[in-house]
């Protein structure tokens, strides 16, 4: 028997190190995901008044620091107690959305498109953006142009890219400016046929990865997402529903508030990422999946034209809740052109450009939980403050945990189809980190840890040496 | 009526009043020396040896705040050994407490961040002491960070100087130093402090601050506190 180790995984956010053992005969036994390093946000910002934590925890990460920032500024708004005006409402959402485009694209065209459009199989040192860009030069630019937008219209609204201060609790601190709303409605078109080439260029693709999508994480779970009163898919302020591997709604309307009635937390020996399971079922059985693929399973419907015509396409093509991890980047695709048609409505809504965008007010409860959908899953900030507004206590559940049963046992299933210990080739532990890559996961965020990203797979003994260790930056 | 004097500052010739610091005279004459424990109107420390300046005649360097001119003196207010030694003032301050810009409601309106800035720090030659500090946030209105505090004392005086309440002190020595309110209790329960603000508006840096901003926000006004404190008869 051998231990294969991937260490590390390449193009995710964050460290991984998966552990692979075989048997005599080279067959997969059992895998490992370790998440190796550990953040302590939750820790360090013991002491520090609330209203300084959406600065702090979006620095958590710099990929999706604007849902941080969201949720945080939600957990102080009901620490402050308030309803936050309509514009700043509205305005936040837009911010969300314009998150969404560009965390989608980066993880499609700068991560994941090396994989799907050179080929699993390909030279590792020409499978990363830049030979994307030397084979496919209209579609990397089309994926560059796309995050860029997203990015501009951060910067538009919040003055900076990355780690804006704009969000604050109680709202925004600046309005819109309607030269800004000019700019983006113009621009927007353009980016709404970039998506739509995208998507059709995938779906053209996606014929030739029928063994990818017949093995990539296919286990049936639960589904957790945000959705609307009508059940349509929202992604900034919406209610958690969880909706079975058969279909059916299991909960829904479950307020950010309810969380803890329903999510539970278990800690692994092998990680330092915890696993979240669905309360009323209990560990480990309670395992459910977050992110694009799961916020479409579980809404009725995406609730704008566009998305819902790929929507329906994308149910009728691979059922309805669709199963295979392979499918959150076609997921992700129908999210960045719900997330484009969001925009184009809410910068056309007559709210939009009202100057009164903040609620003051001091501390009125001393709990205070704010949920929201990250690019990545559910991710709720819940912090408890003192009668002076320190914290006292923070507890973040990150998007990709709840993804990290899901995760092991895609690793499991597609190490079990594609690892060969008697041949052992690049390309098979390229489609095991390939499976990470399909959930899109942010181990910086989840587990709140530093350094490069990267990822390790380890083939081990019987006896336990480890024969083979791949690692890929 | 002060007797005029005349001195060098940077070579140049300038009239100065007896009795007037370096500090003074060249703020008169239109020189620039950096500062960040003087605040006008208050009394000089001499505490943060940024306007340290070289006097001709002696090895030591001077803070321009509390040296008096004299009469035939030649100074020079910039040279790559002051910014040598300014710098080094300025990093022994960063690494001493827990000054992390980018969560701070003061940064971008920040006095040591800015002087950082001009004098080009981009890093630290010296480790980090990061200190275990407390957050008071006990006031209904404001919030002292000891994280962020650089002892400069500005609040100390404004409100001994000019509000007349005496609330702050500094208390221990050396490294152990802190600032403290009232007879070392919570800020909110010192009852001689009448909620003006000054300490907070004087503070150069975001350790004490309005509650309730958000990063970036706490743009200090303290343009009229100079004034006050002239009419109060302050320096």
């Amino acid at each position: 028997m051998k231990q294969l180790t991937i260490n590390h995984v390449s193009r995710i956010e964050g460290h991984a190190k998966i552990s692979i053992h075989l048997n005599d005969e080279g067959r997969v036994t059992s895998t490992q995901l370790h998440i190796t390093q550990l953040r302590g946000f939750e820790k360090f910002t013991e002491g520090r008044p609330f209203y300084e934590m959406p600065g702090i925890t979006s620095r958590i990460c710099g990929i999706c620091p604007v849902s941080h920032l969201l949720a945080s500024a939600k957990a102080c708004d009901a620490i402050l107690a308030v309803k936050i005006p309509t514009a700043a409402h509205k305005l936040r959402e837009m911010l969300h959305c314009a998150q969404f485009v560009q965390s989608h694209a980066l993880s499609f065209f700068y991560l994941s498109s090396p994989d799907l459009l050179l080929g699993m199989d390909s030279d590792p040192a020409k499978r990363n953006v830049i030979g994307v860009i030397e084979k496919h030069p209209e579609l990397a630019r089309m994926g560059i142009e796309l995050r860029k937008f997203g990015l501009q219209i951060i910067e538009g609204l919040a003055q900076e890219r990355v780690h804006p201060s704009w969000v604050v609790p109680g709202g925004v601190n600046a309005p819109m400016q309607p030269q800004l709303r000019e700019r983006l409605l113009s621009e927007l078109p353009g980016a709404v046929a970039s998506t739509q080439q995208a998507l059709n260029f995938f779906k053209s693709a996606i014929a030739s990865f029928q063994e990818e999508i017949d093995n990539f994480g296919t286990a049936p779970t639960m589904y957790a997402g945000t959705v609307d009163r009508k059940g349509s898919l929202q992604i900034y302020d919406g209610t958690l529903r969880f909706r079975n591997a058969e279909g059916a709604v299991v909960k829904e309307g479950i307020a950010a508030e309810e969380y803890s009635d329903y999510i539970g937390e278990a800690s692994l020996r092998e990680s330092y990422l915890k696993a979240p399971y669905y309360k009323p079922i209990g560990y480990p059985q309670g395992i459910y999946r977050v992110g694009a693929l799961a916020r479409l399973n579980v809404a009725d419907r995406c609730g704008t034209p566009k998305a819902d015509a790929e929507l329906t396409e994308f149910r009728q093509r691979f059922g309805y809740p669709a199963h295979s991890s392979f499918l959150f980047h076609y997921a992700r695709l129908i999210e960045v052109l719900y997330a484009l048609e969001r925009i184009g409505e809410l910068l056309n809504d007559p709210q939009i450009l009202n100057p009164r965008v903040r609620a003051i007010a001091g501390v009125n409860s001393l709990d205070g939980i704010g949920m929201i959908e990250a690019p990545r899953g559910v991710l709720i900030h819940h912090y408890k403050v003192n009668e002076d507004g320190g914290i006292v206590w923070a507890n973040l559940i990150v998007a990709t945990g709840h993804n990290n049963l899901a995760i092991g046992n895609s690793i499991q299933q597609v190490s079990e189809h594609f690892i060969d210990g008697t041949k052992l080739q690049e390309g098979m532990l390229n489609r095991v980190s390939a499976v990470v890559r399909a959930y899109d996961p942010c181990f910086s965020c989840s587990t709140h840890a530093s350094g490069q990203i990267a990822m390790k797979i380890q083939l081990v003994a019987p006896d336990g040496t480890v024969l083979d260790e791949l690692c890929s930056r | 009526m002060p007797q005029t004097i005349s001195i060098r500052i940077d070579g140049e010739l300038v009239s100065a009043l007896q009795g007037q610091t370096i500090l003074e005279a060249a703020k008169q004459a239109g020189k620039y020396i950096p500062t960040l424990c003087y605040f006008e109107g208050l009394s000089a420390v001499g505490a943060c040896r940024l306007c340290i300046v070289e006097v001709a005649g002696t090895d030591k360097l001077l803070p321009a705040c509390t040296t008096p001119v004299q009469d035939g003196m030649s100074v020079t207010t910039t040279s790559p050994k002051l910014t040598q030694y300014r710098r080094i003032a300025l990093e022994l301050l960063f690494v001493e407490r827990n000054h992390v810009c980018a969560v701070c409601v003061s940064n971008g309106h920040c006095e040591l961040q800015n002087l950082a800035t001009s004098l080009g720090i981009t890093n630290m030659r010296h480790w980090y002491n990061y200190p275990n500090l407390p957050v008071d946030l006990s006031h209904k209105r404001f919030v002292l960070d000891h994280n962020r505090c650089i002892l400069c004392t500005r609040c100390v005086r404004v409100c001994a100087e000019v509000e007349g309440a005496h609330v702050w002190e500094i208390t221990e020595r050396g490294i152990s130093s802190r600032l403290t309110s009232g007879l070392n209790q919570p800020w909110g329960q010192v009852t001689d402090c009448t909620n003006c603000g000054k300490c907070v508006q004087v503070c150069p840096t975001g350790a004490l601050a309005e509650k309730g901003w958000a990063v970036e926000e706490m743009v200090k006004q303290n343009d009229n506190i100079s004034g006050l404190a002239h009419r109060k008869g302050g320096q």
